[in-house]
């Protein structure tokens, strides 16, 4: 028991005196102390680096005209050749146009309908009616993607439930939706509500369930209605909720839900719904020009990057939110 | 006891948010119900029906779960997606619980160092190219590990475990160690079963991501179809059309070109059930899952 003692005030004393001068002798301390957890730690940083720090360095092939038979320290360096060959090739514009329409577009329609559905949930008195609600809002959000496109394409070909729907309203014959271009955005989007706008409720409603009753109550007593009520006291305590949300869906406007897209997609219609993801994916897998794609890639992920940070800074600037 | 006037605007309001909802349950479920009765409906009739199925057509047939259950495919995909799901589940609780537990350690020094190591992967990464180069020359490719390994940990999972276990007191670490217990022990036995709850949510999140996941399996098993995970089968069904399943399906039934749709509804059907099962229990476990990330994102 004494021992026991002792050993732990050696325990505090080094950490006092520990200090940058000490190191290589805390460092001996230390591991004298923690010698499992120094062995468990090598796992998962060999893990770490292997999986995350390699391919970070592998982005050397960007500029590279990558030789797999070569590897990356024999293949010819050709500095920004490859993001040249992308810039000014066929399909930037392209790519960078439906890019930029899907994550915007899904930036209009996706991220208010969750924020809508919990503000309308709330509304609702009956808890037994708004519990069953709310599950069965959740239910599409499982149904792994793969259905999902399956149940979209179904749904959309010639003589589907909703193409049926569609032909009616216009006037015109059924169609296979999916092979129209104009309607790749439209089903992308609605389909990406229907999936998600319970799921992503599910924040708001517990933002919503922790704003103080009291001050309905006094609301309440100034005569304000429901509408009011939701306008001044309601969205005001969920905004920084919503603004957090924001930034961060702001950060990813060009990481489009790719495998989406590659379940939807096909060749005629490329024109509307190909994306930055789905091009690197076809020049690197299936072209095997890995160069090009890794270039593609990078690009990408720096544009993502540089939106987060530019709305991260505007927010901070104008409402005080911010994530970092 | 605050009384709330009721005026007409508001219960005018009332009725049309409860039609509302009430539509909203109709939007989720019924394209699932569609798809099952039609899934069991006279062929000929889905062929012919224009609208939504909310009953079986004609008489009800089981033609189409025959080709399914006879097709190997769903078989071994299934097979492959249960031995995933329990895989991954199993690598990613040990490194998600030792990864948090070290990095909550108050007495070893280098773990705000180590937390930022892994954090900085939260930023930057190398994308699907050398991602892909990486798996390949370490030849994993076509191997169940492809499947399992470069997904095995992920930094979110690791911070919350580690906020959780942040949470137990360090007495309790303490007292165990008086007792004699090892750095497994109070790992395992102590603080793991204080934040179980936690380490459910990770668990669940891990599981229903396999069981859904397609996409790793597309770029890491490019030649070997009998490992792949259900959803790649399904896709095959489903979105590229693949006539596999139909090759055999003439021995089995007359007319079994006819059940070609319902081969797809039925394959939705088959392997969408366990989750739609499972999911009203789980589901509370999901938005506690949704309220710590929000807390530590």
């Amino acid at each position: 028991m004494k021992e026991k003692k002792e050993k732990k005030q050696k325990v505090i004393g080094y950490i006092e005196h520990g200090g940058i001068k000490a190191l290589p002798h805390n460092l001996a301390l230390d591991f004298k102390r923690n010698k499992v957890i120094y062995f468990l730690c090598i796992p998962i940083i060999v893990w770490y680096i292997i999986f995350h720090y390699v391919p970070m360095a592998g982005i050397v092939m960007a500029f590279e005209k990558f030789k797999p038979a070569l590897g990356i320290f024999r293949s010819k360096w050709i500095g920004f050749g490859n993001f040249v060959e992308f810039f000014k090739g066929p399909y930037f514009l392209r790519l960078l146009r439906n890019t930029a329409a899907l994550g915007i577009l899904d930036i209009i329609f996706g991220f208010p309908a969750p924020i809508i559905f919990a503000l309308l949930l709330n509304e609702v008195k009956n808890i037994k009616f708004k519990k069953v609600t709310q599950t069965i809002s959740y239910m599409p959000y499982f149904i792994s993607m793969v259905v999902v496109a399956g149940i979209i394409i179904d749904f959309t070909k010639s003589g589907g439930v909703i193409s049926n729907i569609v032909a009616s309203l216009r006037g015109t014959t059924p169609e296979n939706l999916l092979g129209n271009v104009n309607y790749f955005r439209p089903i992308f989007i609605l389909s990406g509500i229907w999936q998600g706008v319970g799921y992503g409720s599910i924040i708001y409603i517990a933002a919503l369930s922790s704003v103080d009753q009291e001050l309905y109550e006094a609301a309440v007593m100034d005569g304000a209605n429901r509408w009011k009520q939701t306008i001044h006291i309601t969205i005001p305590s969920i905004l920084p909720t919503i603004i957090m949300l924001l930034i961060m869906r702001m950060g990813s406007i060009l990481a489009v839900a790719s495998d989406k897209v590659l379940l939807l997609y096909s060749p005629g219609i490329y024109e509307k719904a190909d994306v930055i993801s789905t091009y690197v994916y076809r020049i690197g897998l299936e072209q095997a020009n890995y160069g090009l794609a890794s270039a593609v890639g990078l690009f990408n992920s720096i544009v993502g990057t540089v939106f987060l940070l530019t709305t991260n800074a505007i927010s901070k600037k104008l409402t005080e939110t911010s994530l970092f | 006891m605050m009384v709330v006037k009721k005026t007409v605007g508001s219960r005018i309001f009332n009725l049309f948010n409860t039609l509302f909802m009430l539509f909203m349950i109709v939007i989720c479920v019924v394209p699932i119900l569609h798809v099952f009765w039609a899934s069991i409906s006279d062929p000929a009739l889905v062929q012919k029906s224009s609208g939504i199925i909310l009953y079986p057509l004609g008489k009800v047939s089981t033609g189409a779960y025959k080709i399914i259950l006879n097709y190997k495919g769903i078989w071994t995909g299934y097979r492959n997606t249960l031995f995933y799901v329990v895989a991954q589940c199993l690598i990613t609780g040990v490194l998600t619980v030792v990864a948090g537990y070290i990095m909550s350690r108050k007495r070893f020094r280098y773990r705000n160092v180590i937390m930022a190591f892994m954090a900085f992967t939260m930023l930057f990464n190398g994308g699907m190219i050398p991602t892909f180069m990486v798996v390949r020359s370490l030849k994993m490719l076509d191997t169940y590990w492809a499947l399992l390994i470069p997904g095995a940990m992920s930094v979110f999972n690791v911070i919350i475990m580690r906020t959780a276990i942040q949470g137990i007191p360090d007495s309790l670490e303490e007292s165990a160690r008086m007792d004699g217990a090892g750095e497994f022990t109070v790992m395992f036995k102590i603080i793991l079963p204080l934040c179980k709850a936690t380490f459910a949510v990770i668990i669940l999140f891990t599981a229903v991501g396999k069981w859904n996941a397609w996409f790793d399996a597309l770029l890491y098993l490019p030649q070997d179809k009998s490992k792949y995970p259900l959803q790649m089968y399904m896709r095959e069904i489903l979105v590229t059309a693949s006539t596999d399943m139909m090759n055999n399906a003439g021995d089995l039934i007359e007319s079994a070109q006819l059940y070609k749709t319902l081969v797809k509804y039925g394959s939705i059907v088959v392997s969408t059930v366990p989750i739609l099962c499972i999911y009203p229990f789980v589901q509370k476990y999901f938005v506690t899952g949704v309220m710590i990330g929000s807390v530590k994102g």
